[in-house]
This record gives structure tokens, sequence and C-alpha cells, in this order.
């Protein structure tokens, strides 16, 4: 039978190592005479023996009674080989469990009888969903403290059964156990007449390997491209399917097309430095190209009839594991297979309780810690993927912080997606806004000098940059020293300043980014000029009237343009002696005399969210 | 040195046959995302059983070229046979192979005629290897240790940041799953990358002897005794054994149940030495 690791999960204290150290001596898979030597270890210091010593080799974990960390221990039995797992129970160590558990063929969930379900037995079982372990048997571990007592085990039963499936899991089987007395661990017990499956040792050799997935279409995950030699070879990891020479390959993200040409092998001896036999899943593989293609790291091999998906966002189920949350507009760098790339967190949909099941009633601007929830993710770039579960190792990620892997995900669904193929067209508007997940777009403040234009665009741009829009402020004042400069204050220089400032606003509105002017820009006929012109290019226009009384403004005066022009050093001072021609229709008006700066943000954003909101978006959402 | 014995096939089972295939993928894998991820990266190479799977691994991740550094720290307590293996191997793999002492130690008289084997071991091995990161300024280690070694080393990474001061924050650790792991360091700070972390002392012989990984003549038995863990001669002691072929330790090693290291004067010298020696930075 082949090699099974498994680990063993469960709330604090449910005795995971006692159970382990029990596996262990009554396998006799201890090491001659270390037994004896704890055992007379904890004679000297005045303690009860404990199996769970065998496993807490440290001395900071004999001293806390906890496990402190992953632990990978292996032992044998006629049957098979096995490695356990230990994932600690203790709440701020889940990253261990994970580590441990994500790399399991089954698992064992422990639950005590004498306290029954606990928030570590439901949490641990929610994540063993998220990892994709199915092999799972729960041992109700302690029945020695409730007298062997048929009602407990089948309370537990029924209460954790019901739990696990709503998360999808069906136990293998539920074993009532003692570790520490060594009840229903290698054979049954006659404590426990009344139960009639297998023992858990039993039920462990029942368990399978976790199948590579070889009928699944090829997923060649490119780690490397090495040139030590006159061979060209592309290195990296078949995760699903298998890999052969002459298969036809498509490498995604690109859609470059090719050949294997080879697949190599070292030494030269082994059949002839050319591998005949196809690279199954699971297994690194290095192979030369019947091209002289572009491929690097990161790049997805796959038949060109059943590609991954290529696209910019998706929607995940994430755990988190850093003590700094998960906030909304963070970017990180994200992991998926060989693939690294620059991602924003666009949303939270949802915070899972994952005790619970039930989704949390605070407001999601953050995951913390050890929480579960469902998120929206947008890439800088394309990435290849496979969603839904299809192909596990293609549809999971990490996201680092630091250089930390802080949090894992599984990919429910994608959403903007890329074309299979490259496009050799014009990159087009549309193409644009599915880069950056908005399109570009012009929100025009006009209002009195003083009324709040340059604060508010300033605040804006900061908002939108942190919600991972590409924000840009066309102020005024800069016009005037830059594009603007030689023009002076006459009707026809300020119509030529106002001409300049909604072309300048339309070419950076096509390049994709959301433009916010802050100019006073006085005369409706200009505005109106300037929104038709980015309309007819396709732009979206959004006319925003700061309006804030003009005694305000001169109160305000914070450049103390107002004194001097009242003081007749500036002529033709809009509100002083020019007139100021306020918006009849505005697309939203700003009473920035009677409303915060912050309330004001709030309104401009959604403004921009909507205006720039692709209209393209979710095409492909939920294949 | 000789080459490994041609003894019959041992009883495995076609199930042994895979999980083998599937470590030496991962080690890989690993080696292949470590020579990525890494400006300067150099692989240890103590001459033995499981330094020797790691020089393999690497020629196979690479199609028979070993693109970085291999370090022997050398405590000047080698055996000489082991000496004249490490000349034939360098030439016989054509590996880029960097030989470092602690002569700072060894001029102040630290030894194993002087001085206690623990002192010793973190001179002329813990010492030696912080002297030669440092001249070198590698950023991440390979290693050829095991996580059944002893109960300390179970607790390991596949790429496991150290300090500048060489600390194993073994209390805090980054998570790693999913083939994804901590690949980046700070200034001074190293990764120790572990690609035969899952393979077990039984798993071992049994590629060694798959594979035809050349090796030192003293792990096989000569006049009823052999080494089961090759380290510095004043040390080191030879243990019982008839077993002259990889067949025959591998059956050897089925029934005992005596540790691997039990041979090794350093870690049985006094109550938790492993994790002492661990805790200063010794692999």
């Amino acid at each position: 039978m082949s090699h099974l690791s498994f680990v063993v999960v469960g709330h604090v204290d449910h005795g995971k190592s006692t159970l382990i150290g029990r596996l262990l001596f009554d396998t006799h898979s201890v090491e001659e005479g270390k037994a004896e030597r704890i055992q007379a270890a904890c004679k000297a210091e005045g303690m009860e023996f404990e199996y769970a010593f065998l496993m807490d080799a440290l001395l900071e974990e004999q001293a806390q009674n906890i496990t402190m960390d992953t632990t990978r221990v292996p032992f044998r039995t006629p049957g098979r080989d096995y490695t356990i797992i230990d994932a600690p129970g203790h709440k701020e160590f889940l990253k261990n469990m994970i580590t441990g558990a994500a790399s399991a063929d089954a698992a064992v969930l422990l639950v005590d009888a004498h306290e029954g379900l606990r928030e570590q037995t439901r949490r641990h079982g929610y994540l063993l969903s998220l990892l994709g372990l199915s092999q799972i048997v729960v041992a109700v571990n302690k029945m020695d403290l409730v007298d062997y007592d048929r009602g407990v085990y089948d309370r537990i039963r029924a209460e954790l059964g019901g739990f696990l499936g709503q998360l999808g899991i069906t136990p293998a089987h539920f074993v009532p156990i003692s570790a520490k007395l060594g009840h229903g661990i290698i054979g049954l017990s006659d404590k426990m007449p009344w139960y009639t499956g297998p023992a858990l040792l039993e039920t462990l050799e029942g368990f399978h390997t976790r199948p590579a997935p070889n009928a699944a279409p090829l997923r060649f995950c490119v780690q490397d491209v090495y040139r030590f030699d006159a061979r060209r070879i592309v290195a990296g990891i078949v995760e699903a399917g298998r890999l052969s020479a002459g298969d036809p390959l498509v490498f995604c993200p690109g859609g470059k097309r090719t050949r294997v040409k080879s697949i190599e092998c070292w030494p030269a001896s082994a059949e002839g430095g050319r591998g005949s036999v196809p690279v199954p899943a699971g297994r690194v593989a290095a192979v030369t190209l019947e091209d002289e293609l572009f491929v690097e790291r990161g790049q997805v091999g796959a038949p060109p009839d059943a590609t991954p998906v290529e696209a910019h966002e998706f929607t995940a189920r994430l755990f988190w594991l850093h003590e700094e949350p998960l906030r909304i507009g963070d970017v990180l760098p994200l992991r998926l297979g060989t693939q690294q790339a620059e991602t924003t967190l666009l949303a939270i949909e949802r915070v899972l309780d994952a005790v619970t099941l039930e989704t949390q009633a605070r407001p999601a601007a953050e995951v913390r810690r050890h929480e579960v929830a469902q998120i929206r993710l947008r890439v800088r770039r394309p990435i290849a993927f496979d969603p839904g579960g299809r192909i596990p190792a293609l549809g999971r990620f990490v996201l680092l912080r630091g250089r930390r892997i802080a949090g894992g995900g599984v990919i429910d669904a994608a959403h903007a997606e890329v074309p299979a193929s490259g496009s050799d067209l014009p990159i087009k508007l549309s193409a644009r806004a599915t880069m950056l997940g908005h399109c570009g777009a012009v929100v025009w403040l006009t209002g009195f000098s003083g009324s709040g234009k340059s604060t508010l665009a300033a605040a804006l741009e900061k908002e939108l940059f942190r919600v991972g829009v590409l924000p840009t402020v066309l102020d005024g004042d800069v016009l005037r020293t830059g594009l603007c400069r030689g023009l002076g204050f006459s009707q026809e220089d300020r119509k030529e300043n106002m001409r300049r400032a909604a072309e300048a606003a339309l070419l950076l509105a096509r390049t994709g980014a959301v433009v916010i002017t802050a100019l006073i820009s006085p005369f409706r006929e200009d505005r109106r000029l300037a929104a038709e012109l980015c309309r007819k290019n396709g732009v979206p226009f959004a006319e925003v009237f700061v309006n804030a009384p003009l005694a305000e403004c001169e109160r305000r005066d914070p450049k103390r343009l107002y004194q001097k022009a009242r003081a007749g050093q500036i002529p033709s001072f809009t509100g002083i002696d020019s007139p100021y021609e306020a918006p009849l229709a505005p697309d939203l008006e700003l009473r920035t005399d009677r409303e915060s700066v912050e309330q004001s943000i709030e309104k401009l954003s959604r403004l921009v969210l909507t205006l720039a909101r692709p209209s393209r978006d979710d095409q492909g959402a939920g294949i | 040195m000789r080459k490994a014995p041609t003894a019959p096939a041992s009883s495995n089972s076609r199930s042994h046959v895979s999980h083998l295939d599937e470590l030496e993928s991962q080690g890989i894998y690993l080696l292949r995302e470590a020579f990525h991820s890494f400006e300067r990266p150099a692989m240890l190479w103590s001459m033995g059983k499981d330094s020797n799977v790691l020089i393999w691994l690497a020629k196979k991740a690479f199609c028979g070229h070993i693109p970085f550094p291999v370090v022997h720290i050398d405590t000047t307590y080698e055996f000489p046979e082991m000496l004249e293996f490490r000349a034939w191997a360098r030439d016989h793999h054509g590996f880029d192979l960097i030989v470092w002492t602690n002569e700072e130690a060894r001029a102040r008289g630290i030894g194993y005629e002087t001085t206690d084997p623990v002192t010793v071991t973190h001179e002329l091995k813990t010492v030696a290897l912080q002297q030669c990161l440092a001249a070198h300024k590698f950023d991440a280690l390979v290693t050829g240790i095991r996580r059944d070694e002893d109960s300390t080393r179970a607790k390991e990474r596949y790429f496991s940041p150290r300090t500048a001061d060489f600390e194993w924050d073994y209390k805090d650790q980054p998570p790693e799953f999913w083939n994804h792991f901590t690949t980046e360091v700070g200034a001074g700070e190293h990764v120790r990358v572990q690609p035969l972390l899952d393979w077990t002392e039984i798993d071992i012989w049994a590629y060694l002897e798959r594979e035809k990984v050349p090796l030192p003549g003293m792990y096989f038995a000569r006049n009823g005794r052999r080494y089961r863990s090759l380290g510095c001669w004043p040390i080191t002691k030879d243990v019982p054994s008839k077993a002259s072929t990889i067949a025959e330790i591998i059956e050897e090693l089925k029934i005992t149940r005596v540790s691997e290291r039990s041979g090794r004067a350093q870690d049985n010298h006094e109550r938790n030495a492993m994790q002492k020696l661990r805790a200063k930075g010794f692999m």
C-alpha cells in the first residue's frame, strides 16, 4: 500500500499529542529506550508520564504542555508507511496547522468527549474543507472521562456530523477512543461493545494517497528556463495531466503555441537522456520546445483545446494568517503556481465566521487574522488559473505581506477575462479598462476660487488610489504655470485655457486614468464644450459643482486672491469683477460650507466608481 | 571510494518506487525554486550519504550541471578516506568546491584533544559556516537535513529563514504551503533550503541504491563494522554490522530501533545537546 500522510487537528488539549504518542508506541515505532528515558525523567521530576511527551521533544513544549509547531513523524504498520503531521491547536498557531494540513492526504479531527465541540474543532473543520481534504476521520477522544457512554458519543456525532455536512465533508467514521488508555486505536475496545465500526488505525489503513490529477488537462507550470549548455531547457512542474514529447502546448498567459520536442533526463544513461515515458501529474519535468519561443517563469503550458482561464479579476475564499488585517485597497504580491503578480483587494464580499458559518454583522472593510472571507481580487496583469476547484493546484493562491506568506485562498470564479489568445489589434479603450479595472473618465470640478476644488481633488485622488483606481489631478494653477503659460485673463485667453484643459483631460482619460480637474471654469459654454469633447471620444464626463457662497470663499481666501482682487491688483477675478455661471444641472453638487471634506469625498467616490465602471465587466463570471 | 554495489534489487514494491519518485521530484522542485529565488545560493556538502543525494538531485534538477558552489566545512578532523572521496567526487561531478576551515579557532588551539565536543562542533562547524557565508555573501544554503534525524529537526521548513546571527526562530516560523515558500531575506540573513526534509534514512539508502550514487566506502561493513553516520574521526564510532551492500544496510535498518546518530559523541554528550547545537545554528 502507498505511503499516507495525515494531519491530526482539533481543539487545544483535546489530546492530539497523546494520540500521536500512543500511535507511535502501540505500533512499536518509538526509538528503543526513548519511552523509558522519558518515563525516568518524569519520575525524577515528579510528573505523571504522558504519551504526549514522546512527541514533545523540545524543552519549551514540555514546560508549556502545548505542541509548538508542525511536526512530521514517520511510523510504520505491517500495512504501510505513514507520516503523521501534528498540527497544534493553540489559536495563534493556525498557520502551522495549515502548513501541515495543506500537504496531507487525510485528517484525524479530534474532539474531546468530555468537552464536546469547541471553537477550533469547527474552525479546523472549515479549513480542512478549504484545503481540499476529503478523507477525514473523527476521533471522539477521552471516552474514559465519560464512562464510555454511548449517549455522549451519539450527541457529538450528530452535532459535528451536521456541521461538517454543511461544508460538504462526510467523515469516513466517528471512532470513540481513549488515547491515554489506548482504547479504540489499534483495535476495538471491550469497554465500548456498542461501537461496531473500525478502530482508528483500521480507518487510516483504508485511506488513500491523494490521487494525482492525471486525467485532468495538462498544466505544466514553468519554474525557469535554463541555458547551461547548447540546449534551451524549460523546467517546471506538471500540476495536472501528463506531459509527453510531441504534445502541442499553448503557454498562458500569452497564448504562444509550440510542441514539446523532448523530455530531458539526467543521467544520460537513463533512457538515452530522453524521456520516452509521459511525466505524470505532481512531478517535475524539463523539456525542450520545437520553436524558439519566449517562454518565462510563471507561464502555464496547456493543451490548445483546454487552456486555463486568463483574467484580471476573480472572487475567492481566503483565510488570513497575518497579524495585520487585510484591507480593501491593499496591494500585495500574489503567487499562484509559479506566477507572481501584484494584486489589489477590491472588495470583501463577506467575512465568514468559521465557527458558526454565519456572515459577520460588522461591515467588512478588513479581514483579520484567522478569519475566513469571500473576497474579490484584481491582478495588475492577467494570470492563468482554473477556478471552481476544476484543477486544485491552479485554483489556489497565496498572498504575501512583507516577506511572509500572509494568507491563502481558493478561486471560485473568474471576472474580467482576457480573450484566450492575444490580439494584434491596437489597444482599445475597453482593453485598458480590463487591465485597470475601470474606464478612464473626467470629473470636472467647478466653483469659485476658495470653494474647495483643490482640496477635494487632492483628497479624492488619494481615496481613489487607495481603492485601486488610477487617478490624476489637473489643477488650474499648475496648468497656468506649464501647458498654458503665456495665456492671460482676457476672455479669449480664458477660453483657450479651458480648451487646452479639456484636451489635456481627454488625453489623460484615454490612457485609462480618472482625471479630476480643479479649475474655476466659470462659463457654461466652456464646460459644455469640454463635456462634449470627452463624450464624443468615448470618455465619461461628470460636472461637479463645488458650491460655497462667495462670502464664504472670500472669508476663507486661502491664497489671498480676493484681498488682492478687491485691491484692484488682479483684473477680471471671478466673483469680483467677472461673472460665475453656476451649473444648471450638475451631476453632483457639493455644499462645502455645510458638509465636511469626508462627506464630500464619499459622494465623489460614489460618483466616480459609477462613472468609471467598465461596461463589459462580469461577462466572464461564473464559468 | 566505491560505486554503489549492484546487488539484486530489494523487495521494492511499486509503491515504494513511486514514493522515491515523489521525493526526488519534490527535491528537484525545491532546488529549482532556490536557484530561481536567490542571488547567491550555495550547497552544503559533508560528503555523507545525504549530501551525496543532494549532489545527485542538483544534477537532475539542472540537467547535469550544478550551477552554484558546493561548500565543505572542513573541521581538519576528516577521515583521510573522506578527503580522498572529496577530491574524487569534485572531479567526477565537476562542481565548484569551496573548502572552508575556521583557521582562527584552530590557531587558538580549539580541538577534540583539548575541548569538549559541543564546543568543538560549534567552533569548527557553526562558526566556520558563519565565516564562509559572510565571506561569500551567500543568501541561501541548501542543506541535507531530514526531519527524522532527531526530534528538533522535525519542526523545520523547506525554506527556513535564519537571521544574520544564524538564529532559527522555531517558535515563529513562516507559513509554508501549496509549494509556496519564503524566498526573500533581509541584508545579512539567509534561507536554509532543505530538499531532503521529508526523506527517511531508509529512503536515502533506497534512493542511493536505485540511482547508483557514488558513496564513500566507509558506510559499508569491513571486518564486521561499518559507519552509519560520518562525522569527525575523534567522535565518530563505527557500529557492528555485516552489511556490505546497500540492500543489506536497508535490511539492517528495518529491524533496528537505535538512532542513526548514536555513533556521534556530541549528541550524547549532555542532555539536549542537539537542541543547544541547533539554537546556535548548527544544521
